[in-house]
């Protein structure tokens, strides 16, 4: 177990360039899912406050459906 | 096959496809992480600290295929005016900028123990930093400009005009005299490196590949989200 830490010597350098790929792609992933909630949010919001005449609309339209599908309320 | 082109098709596709993906990333990724740290050999004049490689390698490749692939599509998308061209360049980009950031950091701790410096302007480092910059232009082009049109064009320009750099990235350590190593990975010729060392890398640039269409993915619904709620105010 030492010896994968240390390394021969090279541990800290080892360790610290996977930690910081890791810690990059932590981040990155953590951001975008917030970005595509966030729009997803946006959406539903923006959705639930469409009169009547206009969700009947949308329903004719696949794609709603499908972004709605992937949101916890939906009109259709 | 015209029809999983559509926007609502696609969608559909995306969204399912995000947790197979990340699914099988975890699992590559476990597999690369204990071949590269633990199972595979050091080197004999590196020792250890030639594990870096198996972080600093795919990001390089990953990085250069990404960018290579947005200016080949913003081409595509100036000429021709597909509008799903460029929602794919820009959901592209973020990765491959973090793999670019990921390839100069790892090389420069990889650089301490082996050349003794973090940092020398040496042809490849140097030409990669200029990468990273194109893709920081590129992704704030879309930030800066509000036109939307304006920002289409603008950051396909960038991303054609950062095309001349690519290869000048591959063949930096063939022209000049360079710190940094030659290619030992070939697709062409004969590759120098060994299995037990080329295994796991291959691995982790699998993981590394997978990691790049998962936020891809994200990105793309992102962005066609996006479309469809400006679209909801116009019906």
């Amino acid at each position: 177990m030492q010896d994968i830490i240390i390394m021969n010597g090279y541990g800290a350098y080892v360790w610290s360039a996977f930690l910081f790929t890791l810690f990059g792609f932590a981040a990155l992933y953590s951001l975008t899912k917030f970005q595509l909630k966030k729009e997803q949010k946006r959406f539903d919001a923006k959705f639930k406050n469409l009169d009547l005449a206009k969700v009947e609309v949308a329903k004719n339209q696949i794609i709603y459906k499908e972004i709605l599908s992937y949101s916890s309320e939906s009109k259709i | 096959m015209m029809d999983y082109l559509k926007f609502n098709k696609i969608f559909s596709v995306t969204s399912k496809s995000q947790k197979y993906i990340f699914f099988l990333f975890i699992i590559v990724i476990s597999i690369g992480l204990l071949e590269a740290l633990i199972f595979s050999p050091e080197d004999y004049k590196q020792s250890d600290s030639v594990r870096i490689m198996y972080v600093h390698v795919p990001s390089a490749w990953i990085s250069l295929g990404i960018f290579s692939l947005i200016s080949f599509l913003s081409f595509l998308s100036l000429v021709f005016k597909v509008k799903n061209f460029v929602i794919i360049s820009k959901s592209l980009a973020p990765s491959g900028f973090l793999f670019c950031i990921i390839a100069l950091v790892t090389g420069s701790i990889w650089g301490k123990p082996t050349w003794g410096t973090w940092w020398a302007w040496d042809a490849r480092i140097t030409s990669m930093l200029i990468l990273s910059i194109f893709y920081l232009i590129y992704i704030l082009s879309w930030k800066i400009f509000n036109q939307k049109e304006l920002a289409f064009k603008i950051s396909s320009y960038i991303s054609i005009i950062g095309i001349i750099n690519i290869p000048i990235i591959k063949f930096s350590v063939d022209w000049w005299s360079t710190l940094h190593q030659p290619a030992s990975v070939n697709l062409l010729s004969e590759t120098s490196i060994h299995s037990s060392m080329l295994f796991p890398l291959l691995i982790m640039t699998a993981a590394f590949a997978l990691f790049s269409i998962l936020i891809f993915l994200m990105k793309y619904n992102t962005e066609l989200i996006r479309i469809k709620n400006k679209g909801l105010d116009r019906l």
